[in-house]
């Protein structure tokens, strides 16, 4: 007994491919096995995105797969120098269709502040990128940020990068109430 | 803490030794490059000094100083648990030739730290081993912490993507770029600066 059906309306034109393929991108988006490339600081940040606290588990992303061949997701957390390059390049190239790339941090965005000899300015000039998180390190609610709006992304079947959008400093008042505190 | 390594090195080497002094507490004897395998093998073998850990080696460019290139090691004795800078300055004005004794016969650790300031600054040892870049790749060209290399010259191990092959633009967007909120940021990456 079946209990839960795609149901199939409409014309037999197009319409039910389309089903197909939300069908399709939901089971992904929720299912998605991943790679952590992780080569600096931000992997702190990774660690705590992936630990019980802030629970990647949650949006179906538990699972790491210490082969890229069995991986859907790339997270490039961190610097990329030069010489890494063609080892992230490899990496990307073994792993299946469909295939995605989150950039964890400014390094790996844009290279951060390495405007110099060592570092790949960005990742999306090596391999492919979705979405950018931006951050040094980013917090991690903006990983979360950011593999939210790869689920967004998945599901439209979108495949132009995104970047995190930054969230407001929930301590900014703060910090302005207690100048205004200190200024007699 | 180890002036008497300084009096024990002028005693032994008198001219070889250009000059000391104790700023900061830092003892710092600056010898003459032909005399720097010889003293670092006194400083290690010495029974008063026994400077038997090797804890850096690096090359100094200063581009207004003839001889151009300075290089620094910093020992430790594990034994008698003092310190000691040494320096010694080589070069010409254009770091033509840029020579120098390899101590690897007296630290196996110089070995690498060696490679390093070759790699790095461009200071050839003779008598090393095996003397490659260890940071950099061999495809590499020059030397990056040598004053006259251009900063922002990257030299990429694998050709980046062009904007036609991903099909769309690689400028960074916002927040990224200058106006990311850290006074010392990147310049927003353009391809017309790469060329």
């Amino acid at each position: 007994m079946a209990k839960s059906q795609v149901t199939l309306e409409g014309s037999e034109a197009g319409f039910a491919t389309t089903r197909l393929d939300a069908l399709l991108n939901w089971a992904r988006k929720y299912s998605l096995f991943q790679y952590p490339f992780v080569t600096a600081c931000c992997g702190m940040e990774f660690m705590s995105v992936a630990g019980p606290r802030f629970d990647l588990s949650r949006f179906g992303a538990e699972a790491p797969r210490f082969s890229p061949r069995q991986a859907d997701l790339l997270w490039v957390v961190g610097t990329i120098s030069q010489r890494q390059a063609p080892a992230l390049r490899r990496i990307y190239e073994q792993m299946m269709e469909p295939k995605y790339v989150l950039a964890f941090g400014t390094c790996a965005s844009c290279g951060g502040f390495y405007d110099n000899y060592t570092t790949v300015p960005g990742i999306d000039k090596v391999i492919p990128c979705d979405v950018y998180v931006p951050g040094c390190p980013p917090r991690p609610e903006g990983a979360l940020d950011g593999l939210l709006l790869l689920q967004d992304k998945i599901q439209r079947g979108d495949r132009k990068p995104g970047i995190v959008k930054p969230r407001e400093d929930p301590l900014k008042d703060l910090v302005t109430l207690r100048k205004k505190e200190a200024t007699p | 803490m180890s002036q008497l390594a300084l009096d024990r090195l002028k005693a032994t080497f008198g001219d070889a030794i250009l000059e000391t002094h104790s700023d900061f507490g830092d003892e710092t004897a600056v010898v003459r490059p032909e005399s720097w395998l010889a003293i670092c093998r006194f400083l290690r073998q010495d029974p008063a000094l026994q400077f038997d850990m090797m804890s850096d080696l690096c090359g100094v460019d200063y581009p207004d100083r003839v001889p151009r290139m300075e290089v620094v090691a910093h020992l430790y004795s594990l034994s008698r648990r003092h310190r000691i800078r040494v320096k010694t300055r080589i070069g010409d004005a254009e770091l033509g030739t840029c020579e120098l004794d390899s101590v690897t016969s007296v630290w196996r650790t110089a070995d690498w730290l060696e490679r390093e300031t070759y790699d790095m600054s461009g200071v050839l040892f003779r008598g090393h081993p095996d003397l490659r870049r260890i940071l950099m790749y061999p495809e590499f060209v020059g030397h990056p912490l040598r004053k006259d290399y251009p900063a922002q010259k990257a030299q990429p191990l694998l050709e980046y993507r062009t904007e036609e092959e991903a099909g769309l633009t690689l400028e960074k967007q916002a927040p990224f770029g200058p106006d990311e909120g850290m006074s010392f940021g990147r310049r927003t990456f353009t391809r017309s600066e790469e060329n």
